[in-house]
This record gives C-alpha cells, structure tokens and sequence, in this order.
C-alpha cells in the first residue's frame, strides 16, 4: 500500500532569496523516483492542500528538490528546518519517458531547471542542457548541470549571463548543431509553447512538464486539469505531470 | 470493541465513514492507499447522462481551513461508468453509492432506472452542485422543484434513494422536509457553499470559473448547525458532512444528528483519513465507554 511518509530534512540552503533546495532521508521514494515525478507535501496548519513539487534528484536514500516561495504553503515549507520532518506522498505521477534511446536536450526556463537535472543525470545516451534565467543573479544549478550534461547553455533575459534571451534562443542553436532524440521541457508556459514549436520544426518530439493547482495529488479530484489537443481534459497529477507536446494545449 | 454499524434505508454499512462524492472518484486512485472494504461506504464521482468535461482550469483555490473547488461535474457518463467502472468494484466489500445530476428531471429519471438495474447499493440524487449551469443547484434550491423531483424519481428508483442538500438556500429545513415529503429515504449536507477568492496581483479570481464551492474545516460549523436543524425537522437518517478532518469531528456530526458521514476534502491532506477517523470513532467510544456509534445520533443536548 501507498502511503504518506513522514522525512527528516537532512540539509537545506536558499541559493537566493526566496528559493529553497531542500533534502530529506526518504528511501522509500528515493527508490521509486522517476525523473520529472513530483512530491505532494503537507504544508503545516491549517493548510488543508499539500503542494506538489519536482522531484529534482533521488539519490543515496535521498530526495532533493527546490521549490520558489510564492504563498503561505511555500512560505512554511522554507521556515522549516534540518531534523525536523515533512509528511510526503510520492513519487507520484508520469516523468519524462524512460526507453528513449540517444541524446536528450533539456530546456529548462527559471525554476524549471530543477525538475530536469535527474533526467539529464540518468539519460543515457547523454544529455544537453539549454538553460534561460532572468539575469545573472537569478542562475540556479550552474555546476549540478555541466557535470551531469555534455554541453550546457546558458541565456539570460538581460544578457547579465551567457546569451541575451531565453532558453529557447540557446536552445534553436543547439538542436541545429546535434542532433537529439527528444527534448525534455519545464518552465513558463510561454517558454514552454516556443519550445514546443521550435521542436516541431525540428522534428524532435518534446516532452513538457506541466504545473497546475492540485488537490489529491492521486488522480481522483479532478481538480489538477489540463486541456489535450482533442478538447478533453487531462489530469496533470496522475497523466502528467509530463506530457508530449503535441497532446496538451499550451 | 464497541459497534460503529449503521443501517440506513435497509442497507447496512460497517461502519458510519463515507468517502465524500467528487473526491473519491471510483475508488481506483485511493485502492493503493486503503482497502475499500474498511469503508461503510463510497459516494462515486457525479454522474451525468452524457459524458461531461468540467469547467476550464484553474479549478482549486485554497482559502483559510478550507479550498474552493470548480470542477463541474467531470465525469465520463452514466453508461461509461456501468460499463467501465463499476465491473471494477464488483469484489469491493462496501456500500456502492451512485451520485448522479441531470439538466432536467426527465434525465434524473432516466439515470434512476439505469442505476436501479446495476449493482451499485444506493443512489445519491445531486440536487446541489454549485459548479453547473444547469439542474445541480437550480433544482435544490426550490422546495416545490424538490418534493416534485424527489417524488418523479424515486418511483423509477428501485434502490434507496439519497437527496443531497446545498447549503446555498435561506431555510435548509424546508428544503429537507419536500425532499422528505416526495419520498426521499435518507438526507445527505451539506454539499459546497458558493465562494470566491480574487489575486490581489491579478485582480482576477482565482478559479477560471469565477465562483467554487467551498469544502474542508471552515464550513464545518454550518454543516454541523444544518444537520442538526434539518435533524429535528424531519424523520429521515442524515449522513453528515462538511469540514470532517477527525473522528472527533465526525461525533460531532452524530451529536448533532447524523447517523454516517461523509469524508471529502480531509483526503487531500491525508490519503487514509477515512481508515484513521473510523479508527478514531472507535476509540472515542472505547474510551467514553459508550457501546454503539447508534447511541450518539442526535444526543445533543440543548
């Protein structure tokens, strides 16, 4: 049976200001985790809704992610502190597809990056990184990502850091100087639908990871929608969070 | 270990914990969190004639001790449902209610005879969603649309028939009392109070849909007071609900005068929340000495 586990937080930094990358001791889900599958944590009282949050690395018996503070529920989960313990359901959901054979791109906008490094650290065939921020100060994962990938590509939305742009303008460039099995994407939905197109012309089918407000977290609220391309609903918590591009309305 | 069953129109249940319609779906999702059978029964997902798709996301909100919710009826049909998910819950050792909604009393008819003919145990009659256009909601807040629905009804309907009230109308009493008079053999409240949360950012509301019913612990004070109105305004069994996170909460509600009750939105934060509140009803009675969750029902004393 499927259960919420209570983790100790093993460490925890704030790379910047108002993001967290935090570890907990979980092996149970440490050893099930997929890469682009996520988290549902119970956020403290009187918070009724547990967040969703990628899973950004499973390793050794521990899980890490990085979540941005953006409401009451995040806010919490940063006052929290190593020692003290999470309640944690997962992993849960469907991450980036597993039998792909060759080299994967990866094309992750602001916090998007973190859900992608597992998957750019497992791929095998390898893996390639195109990575857009909105200036310098506000680049995550820099070593995580030249260590876990080949060639790795960084753009900024001020130019502050490798190429003025966004992830999506490395990413042109690199899909035309290698050719790649599949693109993995995770970010704004703007991003994510130039991504999309750009990968199409290209020929590459893309995987994106989608966000939406969720309930369950299990697939049985119907809360989590989103719209496929045939004008029905999909779950982003139990048939995503990761779709194929082509699927889903962006 | 003291006796928590419950028998409502016939039909007994082991034990007074319902999971909470729209929250539950079909039971497949929450089969690899607990065996269905620890539960007296499971309320399924609202159906409706035709395949429905629900309203655009976002659909969720989350409010103090409570969350909006805006899904509108999703489901994939009456006839989907008979052919795809039931067969699924056949070897389920739990009371199958089935919720069902239509736009017109023609079409809540016609789900009654469909249902009367398959295995589910007992139908729940959706008088109350805040969330569609149409029926839902509209029906359940005219008593003589009530009584007449009520009454239309439940001669198609072989089974015990549920009518499930909002909490959306000034008297909830004379609601419960047409419900009663057309025929109605068992009462379920509350369903969702209509709200809204507006992003202070944006300006814009937060659920796509504008408006959302509203669930988890904030409504459970007027839940309790519903059920404890409607209680003494008719004879008919209630299964209480709104807020229910604790087998405290759900004394409570027996306090007041349900006989079962139903747990929703306690899911989201706890997955097994319908196994620990059962558990924590029969401890409550264990330690209090008291025999039967029966003996509870209605004690209140005012």
């Amino acid at each position: 049976m499927k259960k919420s586990i209570s983790c100790e937080i093993i460490f925890m930094t704030e790379p910047r200001e108002n993001l967290i990358d935090m570890t907990v001791e979980a092996p149970e889900i440490a050893a099930a985790a997929l890469p682009g599958q996520f988290l549902h944590i119970a956020c403290g009282e009187p918070r009724v809704l547990r967040r969703p949050i990628s899973i950004c690395d499973a390793t050794g018996g521990q899980v890490r992610f990085c979540f941005e503070v953006r409401g009451e529920g995040t806010k919490w989960l940063a006052g929290r502190r190593p020692g003290q313990k999470l309640e944690i359901m997962g992993p849960l959901g469907n991450g980036f597809p597993k039998g792909i054979r060759g080299p994967v791109l990866m094309i992750g906008g602001g916090i998007g990056a973190f859900p992608l490094y597992m998957a750019a650290r497992r791929q095998k065939g390898g893996s390639d990184a195109a990575l857009g921020f909105a200036a310098a100060e506000k680049v995550v994962m820099q070593e995580d990502f030249e260590a876990a990938c080949q060639t790795v590509r960084f753009a900024t939305d001020d130019g502050s850091f490798g190429t003025a742009g966004n992830a999506v303008t490395v990413a042109k460039d690199m899909l035309e100087q290698r050719k790649y099995s599949a693109a993995f994407c995770c970010g704004p939905a703007p991003m994510l639908r130039a991504a999309a197109a750009l990968c199409e012309e290209k020929g590459v089918p893309c995987y994106v990871s989608l966000e939406q407000r969720m309930g369950c977290g299990v697939g049985a609220c119907l809360v989590c929608a989103c719209e496929k391309e045939n004008g029905e609903y999909a779950k982003v918590c139990a048939d995503g969070p990761v779709f194929l591009s082509s699927e889903v309305k962006l | 270990m003291a006796d928590v069953t419950v028998k409502i129109a016939g039909i007994e249940l082991k034990n007074p914990i319902i999971t909470a319609s729209g929250t539950f779906g079909f039971g497949e999702e929450y089969k690899e969190y607990f065996d269905l059978s620890e539960l007296g029964g499971m309320s399924m997902k609202g159906l409706t004639p035709k395949r429905r798709e629900g309203n655009p996301p976002p659909r969720i909100a989350e409010t103090p001790m409570g969350i909006l919710n805006s899904v509108g009826l999703q489901n994939p049909g009456i006839d989907a449902f008979l052919s795809d998910e039931l067969p699924r819950l056949e070897g389920a050792d739990t009371v199958l209610i089935a919720n069902f909604a239509g736009n017109t009393m023609e079409e809540y008819e016609g789900m009654a005879e469909k249902l009367s003919d398959s295995s589910v145990h007992m139908l729940e009659m959706n008088i109350s969603c805040p969330n569609v256009k149409e029926g839902g909601v509209a029906f359940g807040t005219n008593a003589n649309m009530v009584e007449e629905l009520t009454r239309r009804v439940k001669a198609k309907c072989q089974k015990p028939l549920i009518v499930k009230l909002t909490p959306n109308v000034t008297d909830v009493t004379e609601i419960a009392r047409a419900a009663e008079a057309g025929g109605a053999d068992c009462l379920s409240l509350i369903n969702t109070l209509l709200g809204m949360k507006i992003d202070l950012k944006t300006r814009r509301p937060i659920l796509k849909n504008v408006m959302g019913g509203l669930s988890g612990p904030a409504v459970k004070p007027v839940a309790v007071r519903m059920v404890y109105q409607v209680s003494r305004a008719v004879k008919l069994p209630i299964i209480g609900m709104g807020g229910i996170m604790t087998g405290a909460d759900a004394v409570e509600f027996a306090l007041a005068g349900a006989c079962a009750v139903g747990v929703g939105t306690a899911l989201f934060l706890d997955p097994t929340a319908p196994v620990r509140i059962k558990r924590e009803i029969e401890e409550y009675l264990e330690q209090n000495g008291i025999k039967t969750w029966a003996e509870l029902v209605g004690q209140v004393e005012v």
